[in-house]
């Protein structure tokens, strides 16, 4: 296991019956990574959350988390949780809920009090901490279920559909939590539909398809993630010959030419190099590809609802 | 990392039924079954057909009262014993609640085992408030005091105990209300069995109905042990002369007892094993 990997999984596979969830599933997650973990309904996210988690029995194939096992109990006091729509003994107030998460991982009284003023606070619970739970909106729920998840100050937090059911305000405070995780230190394994906030605070992504890994992308440096639109006289083979050199997946269709590159800074060159072999430059354009048309892209057609 | 997992289970499973109100409701209901057997007492012990009996008589009657009382009490446990923890188990994992308490750094066999000893002192508090508020109210109401309760008590918490691990050992794999209704036919099993055995032995002199019985009483052994609590309760008079649901004419052997803990640990071993396999 490479020393900076908290999560290695090798060839993962879980099957109910005839059906395959997940098929060889292999990653890597880096500590202090924000790591993504997209794909349509279906696609096996919450089962590899769950294999992950010792809840679920692999089919086949390894995996270490934090260096352990998986479901050894030692690791999972080092590992927090937020499963989708959760949900705890609606009896319980805020507090009693953390004090009993507290107490679960083993930790000091004085300690779990210090965390659950701090947690409350965080996740702008404070108001409500001696309300019972039944009391709750889905919102408050969620975000209680955000503060258990945190209670130990884990190394490793996996986050299920962490802003299902909150407001945008909500959704904002679920974003600053995990920038604030990230700067601590800690590796974040994030489940999301809203692939505005994955993007906005992921470092890198995987996507998932029929519980297949099918595509990774480094959000942080997105590498040739910048599409450039050239408008031109003409397009022959030398000229797109010659554009390669700025960039990838050059091609043309009629009068527009596009590739992909890196950066914006090539933009000037290309129009340099085009001025110098003769050609008429109309119009030049780019644009960075979004998260939610690299999905779209990944996942193809096949998998859209109806 | 400190062992927490079975008290820190037990605690929230403890406040959990308290703040449900799932105490309240059964001591309310047992405690209005005490008050109705106190009334009855008062009244039927001022009688004069009870006043003017012989004195063995009148001691036989309010002994026979009592264990009527206790039976009635008998069947209160049996059911708390099915419906308190029914869905404690299937309940949570049906939610999703169990999954985040899985995922803590707490043995999956602390979830079960904290949650069994929790309802098992419900139960036993349930049993002794009822028990004693039947005993006291003879004694208080009769001037008759009924001997060996805590033999008898303490077997009727172990007939308890029995059903609560059935409950524990189907919570895993079955649904809520299929748990219920296992729960409630394994002890129905055991009554039905418990009476051919009588019956059979009475009227019919029959060995091959004391053999149903045996055999009913291994597989499910909780009507077994209240008939051993009756035989303790009664006078050694009763069995002897009497065919009645508060008499134990074909008394289990003492071995039962052993029996039924054995079985009440693999029971809980059975639960404590599947759920530890169980996908969350």
């Amino acid at each position: 296991m490479h020393p900076a990997a908290v999560i290695e999984t090798f060839g993962l596979r879980k099957q109910f019956g005839r059906t395959v969830a997940v098929e060889d599933l292999t990653v890597e997650i880096r500590s202090g990574e924000v790591f993504g973990f997209l794909g349509p309904n279906g696609a096996g996210k919450t089962t590899s959350i769950k294999m992950l988690l010792g809840l679920l029995a692999p089919t086949s194939g390894e995996a270490r988390v934090l260096g352990a096992r998986l479901g050894e109990r030692a690791a999972r006091g080092r590992i927090g949780f937020l499963p989708e729509h959760f949900r705890f003994h609606d009896c319980l107030t805020a507090r009693e809920l953390l004090r009993v998460h507290g107490r679960l991982y083993g930790l000091e009284r004085r300690r779990i009090e210090r965390r659950i003023d701090a947690l409350l606070e965080r996740v702008d619970l404070q108001d409500a901490a001696d309300r019972r739970l039944a009391e709750f909106s889905k919102g408050m729920l969620q975000r209680a279920g955000l503060a258990q998840a945190l209670i130990a100050e884990p190394e490793l937090v996996f986050l299920d559909e962490p802003t299902s059911g909150l407001d945008p305000l909500g959704r904002v405070l679920v974003r600053d939590v995990i920038r604030e995780l990230r700067e601590q230190g800690t590796t974040v394994f994030l489940n999301s539909h809203l692939l505005g906030e994955v993007e906005a605070t992921c470092d890198r992504v995987v996507l998932l398809k029929q519980g297949r890994l099918v595509r990774e992308l480094p959000l942080q440096d997105r590498g040739a993630a910048l599409e450039i639109e050239l408008k031109i006289d003409r397009s022959d083979a030398q000229v797109l010959e010659g554009l390669r050199s700025f960039g990838e997946e050059v091609r043309a269709s009629g009068e527009l030419v596009r590739l992909r590159a890196s950066s914006d800074e090539v933009i000037p060159h290309i129009a340099r190099w085009l001025v110098s072999q003769g050609v008429a430059i109309y119009a030049i354009g780019s644009r960075r590809k979004s998260l939610e048309e690299w999905f779209m892209e990944a996942v193809g057609d096949d998998q859209r609802p109806g | 990392m400190r062992p927490y997992g079975v008290s820190v289970v037990a605690r929230l499973t403890l406040l959990e039924a308290r703040r449900r109100r799932i105490t309240l409701a059964a001591l309310a209901g047992g405690l209005a079954c005490v008050l109705i057997f106190a009334v009855s007492v008062h009244l039927i012990a001022g009688t004069a057909a009870m006043r003017d009996a012989p004195l063995v008589v009148h001691r036989l009657q309010l002994q026979m009262l009592t264990i009527a009382g206790l039976y009635a009490v008998n069947f209160l446990i049996v059911a708390a014993a099915v419906l308190l923890p029914v869905d404690t188990l299937s309940g949570e994992i049906a939610s999703g609640v169990m999954q985040t308490l899985a995922a803590k750094p707490v043995p999956r066999s602390s979830i079960v085992l904290g949650k069994f000893l929790a309802y098992w002192i419900m139960l036993a508090v349930y049993l002794a408030v009822l028990v004693l508020g039947v005993v006291l109210s003879m004694r208080l109401f009769g001037g008759f005091a009924q001997p060996h309760v805590p033999a008898a008590m303490a077997l009727m918490l172990l007939e308890a105990t029995v059903l609560l691990s059935i409950v524990f050992a189907g919570g895993v794999h079955l649904s809520t209300v299929a748990n219920g209704v296992v729960g409630f036919a394994f002890y129905a099993v055991a009554f039905i069995g418990g009476w051919i055995e009588q019956i059979g032995v009475v009227a019919m002199r029959s060995v091959d109905a004391r053999y149903i019985g045996t055999v009913i009483s291994l597989a499910s052994p909780a009507d077994a042990v209240w008939r051993l609590a009756l035989h303790v309760l009664e006078p050694p008079v009763m069995s002897q002369v009497l065919l009645t649901p508060f008499s134990a004419v074909s008394v289990p052997t003492p071995a039962m007892v052993w029996w039924t803990v054995a079985f009440v640990i693999a029971a809980l071993s059975f639960a404590v094993v599947q759920f530890g396999r169980r996908a969350l």
